[in-house]
């Protein structure tokens, strides 16, 4: 007998990222889901777009680490709330994690909260958490192939971040190739170039940030 | 690399349709994968007959329908199906002005489920029928 179905296969994730972003929503917060292979530079950007969003959007912080807590006490040691999760060796965190964060977080204290996603191209992406906005973060020195090569990653992508901009020329990085593998995958998907190091972009990208952020928190209303 | 947890998925979504529809044993569990999506075959079959053992669904065999990504040339209009390493331009006239689409499909179809014998063995009458 053929029973049909058609039902995602993560379809139990699915249901409680959309109970998590509920939640966020009653407490007026707007989640990004930062996604990059290990090394991009994911921490960095959180501290450097901490420094450029506009005091009011001061975020809190949901690290996700295989095992350490070493950037969930950089984070605090900048002043930032965070709240860390140990995958226990899982490549990605998926929606029960976020929402068991949730108690630890200072809900009514802040607006934006950033999500650091276990470093990896593949897996983070099938997971919904409940976030508005997915972020993938490339860098300079990975190449400048990543599209070609981990599609499912920025087609699931909402913007993009480049970082380690001013390594270019070292790596010799086509930014051409690179913007037309985005693009090819996700047109509407808006590219900053950034350096967390020299800083030079942070600011462009946290301006988008903060407006968009301040678009979502409108639709909630 | 994500294979169990996925896989996990699949048997909840299998058991509770299978139950829904009488609790028959499930023959096979049609799956459809983008080609996109990042999901090894082999790997959810291994992971799948460990955890369906004793289940309604033990022994049942996953049909895995792979959809592979398109890609459209904005240009010229031409279409090819694409895995990845992508290519950066239209096979047809070179243009860059390429969108590739589809290829996350990510879900389970259908399942196939004993066919319940309703025919009473003893007077061959199936009450079905009555």
């Amino acid at each position: 007998m053929h029973v049909p179905i058609v039902k995602s296969i993560l379809t139990s994730n699915d249901q409680i990222a959309a109970e998590n972003k509920a939640v966020l929503d009653q407490h007026g917060v707007v989640a990004v889901n930062l996604m990059a292979s290990p090394g991009a530079g994911k921490t960095s950007l959180i501290l450097a777009t901490a420094r450029s969003l506009p005091a009011a959007l001061r975020p809190a912080v949901i690290e996700g680490d295989l095992a350490s807590s070493i950037d969930a006490e950089l984070m605090a040691k900048n002043g930032i709330p965070v709240v860390q999760i140990n995958t226990g060796g899982n490549c990605h965190l998926d929606a029960p994690m976020i929402r068991s964060a949730f108690p630890h977080l200072p809900f009514g204290e802040f607006e934006l909260l950033l999500i650091e996603n276990v470093g990896n191209l593949v897996c983070p992406a099938n997971f919904a958490l409940g976030a508005h906005l997915a972020l993938v973060v490339a860098s300079v020195p990975e190449g400048h192939d990543k599209p070609y090569k981990y599609p499912g990653m920025f087609a699931a992508a909402d913007v993009v971040v480049l970082n380690k901009v001013e390594l270019k020329e070292v790596f010799e990085f086509d930014p051409d190739y690179f913007w037309r593998g985005v693009q090819m995958l996700k047109p509407e998907a808006p590219i900053f170039e950034v350096s967390c190091r020299t800083g030079a972009g942070v600011a462009e990208w946290a301006a988008w940030l903060a407006q968009h952020v301040a678009g979502v928190a409108t639709q909630n209303t | 690399m994500h294979e169990l947890p996925v896989t996990q998925g699949i048997l909840s979504i299998v058991l509770e349709a299978a139950e829904q529809a009488g609790s028959y044993p499930v023959q096979r569990i049609d799956l459809v994968i983008g080609t996109l999506s990042s999901i090894v075959d082999d790997s959810v079959q291994f992971y799948f007959d460990a955890l369906s053992a004793g289940t309604l669904a033990q022994g049942a065999q996953l049909s895995f329908r792979r959809v592979l990504a398109t890609l459209t040339c904005g240009a010229c209009g031409y279409q090819a199906q694409v895995i990845a390493p992508l290519p950066d331009c239209c096979a047809a006239c070179g243009s860059t002005e390429v969108l590739v689409e589809d290829g996350m499909e990510f879900y389970v179809e259908a399942i196939e489920v004993e066919e319940p014998n309703n025919a009473c063995s003893n007077c061959e009458i199936n009450p079905d029928e009555q």
